[in-house]
């Protein structure tokens, strides 16, 4: 698959801050690319820098092989992380006003089915709750029909049921064979929509690949999950390495039965007892020793 | 052309749908007018006013050829160093007499000039004359008794398109770079100019209906003065406006913070609120003062449009205003543009 985007020693310094270390990565044509990472990871420093909204310190990026041109504005969509809109404009005639803005725009109808505005076309931007402002800027960013679309923590502030409303919006974009590049710091989002990833830490990518990819390579195992309440034993008593976290006491196993039986005969309740698979916020804290959300 | 209509559009929305500008523009500024005019329309002014022309300034007349007003204490003597401005004082019954005293020892007979409608003029023109050693020569000039009202509306006028296009466009910009606004625009193929043209033509527009409503219902309450020519009056509006769209542009082509944007655009009124002879003239204010009024394009605005407004001038005796504000505004714009950033860092 052809890079449609490849972003080639990036760095970014503000004074003797360096929020993007040398990073480099290409996304693929029609891919969902994703930077997952805790805050000040520089995750949007990157994708600012991608957009053209900021300059690098150095390194470059290339969009189609080339260095982004004029044209670069009219074939790709950018939602904001924090953005206001106008005062005293309705929904519709924000959308309106957009496409205003673009030599070619998809027709309004498609725009409001697609993101579901019907409901407040005519509520004033300002009074939208989060989860219908996200879609309305998200239709902004689609209003040019983008090849590429960029989405900044599309979803961070939102309620779980708008959350995965605005998710399977995604999914139906990716459908259509649009490129999208995502930011987030929750790993449910980006083990749901992204087909590949990198890790960020502290401005420098620590992992990447698709999520099944690296969870393959890093994990061989499962984990057993007991609420702390219920486990009395020393960690030591158990053959597997366990692990004390804020939601419990978790066991890296990767025979399952053998793990059980030990608990049972260490007389633990098992009423709390959950089996998982190792998510991508096991990794970073494998990788970096701290949480994504802290 | 279509992005800078539907920015237009979307601006002039936001104005008309917010009630606090709209209460600003339509009801704070008659309101203004009307007090001023009920304040002053006693004209209760009791006392006598007699200029008296000094090229060289006070310390070289002769003040006993009119002696007979320096002891009067209803008399007030107010000294003239340009005979022009003076004789027009007389002639809008500013000032009831005016006696020229670096004649007085010359061959030629002095003059004194009085406005023969004015019944205060009349009267100390009796008293000037008594003194039967000087032949004194009359000269008179005739015009309209000018209210404070007739001479302050001009400035009232400015004084809202001032307000108007410093807030509504620097103001504005500002907050549309704090909230993101403007970093959402850029992200769009839209070209920076044709934002701020955008952001221009709508207040100018909405400026000229505010203006020329303000204007009617103001007349229709007092019926002031108005010499000239209305399409002048609006052109001087049209270029005046430009000229302060222009600075309150420059303020924000890179101004981050509302705060810092408040200071900076109070920074700017002030002056000219208080120097552009909006509400009181400068005729008698030291000379470094009268010369920095002219940097101000305040000045220039109400200086035409009193112009037009009291004395009935026409386009050539404005020209010179219309062209220091025309160059005003290609100076500030131009800077503005060269600076301007859409977001902060």
């Amino acid at each position: 698959m052809t890079a449609i985007l490849e972003v080639h020693n990036l760095t970014k310094s503000f004074r003797s801050l360096t929020a993007v270390d040398d990073v480099s990565f290409a996304i693929p044509q029609g891919a969902c690319f994703g930077l997952l990472g805790p805050n000040g990871a520089g995750k949007t420093t990157t994708i600012e820098i991608i957009e053209n909204i900021k300059k690098p310190t150095s390194g470059t990026v290339l969009y189609k092989g080339k260095p982004r041109d004029h044209d670069f504005s009219k074939q790709t969509g950018i939602q904001f992380q924090s953005t206001a809109l106008m005062d005293y404009l309705k929904t519709r005639e924000v959308l309106a006003l957009f496409a205003q803005l673009y030599p070619h725009s998809q027709p309004m109808d498609y725009l409001i089915e697609l993101c579901q505005l019907e409901d407040f076309l005519d509520t004033y931007a300002t009074k939208l709750s989060g989860g219908q402002r996200q879609r309305l800027l998200l239709a902004v960013a689609l209003v040019n029909d983008p090849e590429v679309l960029f989405l900044d923590e599309p979803t961070t502030g939102l309620d779980p049921q708008s959350r995965r409303n605005f998710w399977s919006l995604i999914h139906e974009i990716k459908r259509r064979g649009k490129t999208v590049l995502l930011t987030t710091h929750y790993m449910e989002e980006a083990e749901l929509l992204c087909d590949q990833l990198v890790i960020m830490d502290k401005g420098k990518i620590i992992a990447d690949g698709s999520p099944q990819e690296l969870l393959q390579k890093h994990f061989d195992h499962s984990y057993v999950c007991i609420d702390s309440q219920d486990f009395h034993c020393e960690t030591s008593a158990l053959s597997d390495p366990t692990e004390v976290r804020e939601d419990g006491i978790a066991i890296a196993t990767s025979a399952i039965e053998k793990t059980l039986s030990e608990l049972v005969s260490l007389n633990v309740n098992l009423r709390s007892l959950r089996v998982r698979s190792p998510s991508l916020d096991d990794l970073f804290l494998k990788l970096t020793g701290h949480h994504l959300r802290e | 052309m279509k992005e800078i209509f539907a920015l237009w559009m979307a601006r002039n929305r936001e104005y008309y749908r917010d009630k606090g500008s709209l209460f600003w523009s339509f009801v704070a500024t008659p309101l203004i007018v009307i007090i001023l005019a009920l304040a002053f329309s006693s004209e209760s002014q009791e006392i006598f006013r007699a200029g008296q022309l000094a090229p060289g300034g006070p310390t070289n007349t002769q003040s006993n050829s009119i002696g007979a007003f320096t002891t009067e204490p209803t008399i007030e003597v107010i000294t003239y160093e340009n005979l022009q401005n003076a004789i027009r004082q007389v002639r809008f019954h500013q000032l009831d007499i005016l006696v020229d005293t670096t004649t007085i020892t010359d061959s030629d007979n002095p003059r004194y000039w009085i406005n023969p409608e004015s019944a205060k003029g009349n009267l100390l023109e009796k008293l000037l004359i008594q003194d039967t050693s000087i032949q004194w020569q009359r000269e008179e000039t005739i015009g309209k008794k000018i209210r404070y009202i007739d001479w302050v509306i001009p400035g009232i006028l400015a004084m809202n398109i001032m307000f108007s296009g410093l807030w509504g466009i620097g103001y504005v910009i500002v907050r549309y770079r704090k909230n993101g606004v403007l970093k959402r625009l850029q992200a769009t193929p839209l070209a920076a100019w044709k934002f701020l043209l955008s952001q221009a033509l709508s207040r100018l527009s909405i400026m000229l209906i505010v203006s020329i409503l303000v204007y009617t219902v103001c007349n229709l309450f007092i019926g002031f003065m108005m010499e000239g020519s209305h399409l002048l009056l609006l052109l001087i509006a049209v270029v005046g406006n430009l000229a302060i769209i222009s600075i309150s542009l420059l303020m924000a082509c890179r101004t981050a913070s509302e705060e810092l944007a408040n200071g900076l655009l109070n920074l700017i009124s002030f002056p000219m609120l208080l120097l552009s002879e909006l509400w009181f003239s400068l005729d008698d204010a030291p000379q470094w003062l009268q010369d920095l009024s002219q940097l101000l394009p305040l000045t220039h605005l109400v200086k035409a449009a009193r112009g037009v407004m009291l004395e009935g001038a026409g386009f050539n005796d404005i020209a010179p205003q219309l062209l220091i504000l025309a160059l005003m505004t290609i100076v500030f714009v131009t800077l503005a543009g060269a600076l301007f950033r859409w977001h902060s860092d």
